[in-house]
């Protein structure tokens, strides 16, 4: 295994008397990407939010490239979100903005790159995730759920990230369009070469664009391996999951009537 | 249930409360004097706080001076109600209700329109999408808000009070009878410098409550639709409130001698 890119040692988080984080023990090598699977309502995007810094964690020490980034200052961990691109479940494109200052967004805000060239900059991803410069010109509000996806895809790749978190990147989408957004995905990373960071409980999803596959249960790491290791993983919680069968380990908090 | 235990988790919620609003309010003043400054989104607020909200001030000033003038003179002496009328209706706007009741009617346009705007951009996950592309939401978001509200409520206040005299004027002149030109000689010897200057101070106060109480309801604002529509309903009551506590803690400080 490669040098570790992000790694989250004993991370807890606990809302109120509810905990979230039990302890999460995870590496990212560098290059690879690592999809963590799991139910609603298991920490996956808090342990995302934690690693972005828009939540933080109680105890524990969340490293980028070493680096512990709770005992950074403000400065240093603006610096080190720099590197980081990050596709959101419901795409959170700013419905104020054009859709190609969506994507120019961190380029002109964030790098200062002028307006004008970050415009063509912004048509060019946009190009990249199938999508034609008159779509630019258009708001957020009157595109499609696949077609914003796209946009958040091209806004998360536009500054050309060493590091990309997906968050449920396929739900909510028909099978052939998540399809189009997992190649889209896999081609975009591949050609940036980032590490990356998903979450999902999409199957098809992990199955195309997963190196490694960790799950998480009621805030714990509880399995973790290759893509090919999934299927004869012989751990009951993740048979069950990738099954997606309702009787087995993990019991849904759901009253049988 | 206990009585205590009620009690007690009141003032337990009321003073997390105080302490969120109070790390909330030091953060946007912070900001407030670090760069980057964004020229462009402090212009796009001042346009829609200060100018568009023209109408709505400008309407309440006329009738609160033309019913100011009425009230005085039906209520007061009739032999010398002409210089009376002029008098209290040019220090009542000016001192008081300018700007008090361009506050409110400022506080229901803008704090809702604020808290409503950062509500959606809270729970559609945009405020968190800043924070990825290496934007500070205080700074992208609150800031402009607060810098234009501070910076338009005194020039619309100076207008109200322009308009509440003249609302008085109409009415005195029209339906009274009173001589223009010794009613506006009145107004003219009486009214300082000092009268119109502490509205003026009052209105920037009041811009900044407007301002941060819709930011901070909007930005703490969970639970989809209806957490968006709590925050609106919280952002409009308390600005409303503290400018009126506000109002008449200024009011004893800048008249007490």
């Amino acid at each position: 295994m490669s040098e570790a890119k992000i790694e989250l040692r004993n991370v807890c988080k606990r809302f109120g008397k509810k905990v979230v984080l039990d302890g999460i023990n995870l590496t990212v090598p560098k290059g690879e990407s690592l999809v963590v699977i799991g139910g609603s309502g298991t920490g996956k995007s808090v342990m995302i939010k934690c690693v972005l810094g828009i939540i933080r964690p109680d105890s524990g020490e969340i490293l980028v490239d070493g680096k512990n980034v709770l005992k950074m200052d403000t400065g240093e961990r603006e610096k080190t979100l720099r590197k980081f691109g990050m596709l959101f479940q419901g795409a959170a494109l700013f419905d104020s903005l054009p859709v190609w200052e969506n994507v120019a967004f961190g380029l002109i805000q964030g790098r200062k790159v002028p307006r004008k060239k970050a415009k063509d900059i912004a048509i060019e991803k946009l190009a990249k995730v199938g999508l034609g410069a008159e779509v630019g010109e258009l708001y957020p509000a009157e595109l499609s759920g696949g077609m914003q996806k796209r946009v958040g895809l091209a806004r998360a790749i536009a500054t050309e990230p060493e590091i990309i978190f997906f968050d449920e990147p396929t739900t909510g989408l028909d099978p052939i369009m998540a399809d189009v957004i997992n190649d889209l995905i896999v081609s975009s990373v591949k050609e940036l070469g980032a590490t990356t960071l998903s979450i999902t409980h999409d199957m098809a999803s992990v199955r195309k664009i997963a190196d490694r596959v960790a799950m998480i249960y009621k805030g714990k790491i509880i399995w973790s391996g290759t893509r090919a290791e999934v299927d004869a993983s012989g751990n009951e919680y993740v048979d069950q999951f990738i099954h997606g069968r309702a009787e087995g380990p993990i019991q849904m908090e759901v009253l049988k009537p | 249930m206990n009585v205590f235990a009620i009690i007690g988790r009141v003032v337990l919620s009321t003073l997390a409360e105080i302490g969120a609003l109070s790390r909330f309010t030091w953060n946007a003043v912070s900001h407030v004097v670090r760069p980057p400054f964004f020229w462009r989104l402090i212009a796009q607020q001042m346009l829609r706080i200060g100018y568009f909200s023209l109408p709505v001030v400008a309407l309440t000033a006329f009738f609160t001076g033309g019913a100011l003038a009425l009230q005085i003179y039906y209520g007061g002496n009739t032999l010398n109600s002409e210089s009376i009328v002029a008098t209290i209706v040019a220090l009542g706007i000016t001192r008081e209700l300018g700007p008090v009741l361009g506050g409110l009617m400022v506080a229901g346009r803008v704090s809702a329109a604020i808290a409503a705007e950062l509500g959606t951009m809270r729970v559609t996950e945009q405020i968190d999408a800043l924070t990825t592309l290496s934007t500070n939401p205080y700074k992208y978001l609150v800031v402009p808000r607060v810098v234009a509200a501070v910076l338009t409520l005194p020039a619309l206040v100076f207008i109200a009070d322009i308009i509440g005299i003249m609302g008085g004027f109409v009415v005195g002149t029209q339906s009274l009878d009173f001589n223009p030109g010794v009613y506006i000689k009145n107004t003219a010897d009486f009214l300082k410098y000092d009268d119109v200057m502490s509205g003026l101070i009052k209105a920037g106060v009041f811009g900044f409550i407007i301002a941060v109480m819709g930011c901070f309801h909007g930005f703490n604002s969970k639970g989809g639709a209806q957490g968006v529509g709590r925050a609106t309903t919280n952002a409009v009551v308390t600005a409303s409130i503290l400018i009126l506590a506000a109002n008449y803690v200024m009011t004893s400080l800048l008249f007490a001698n």
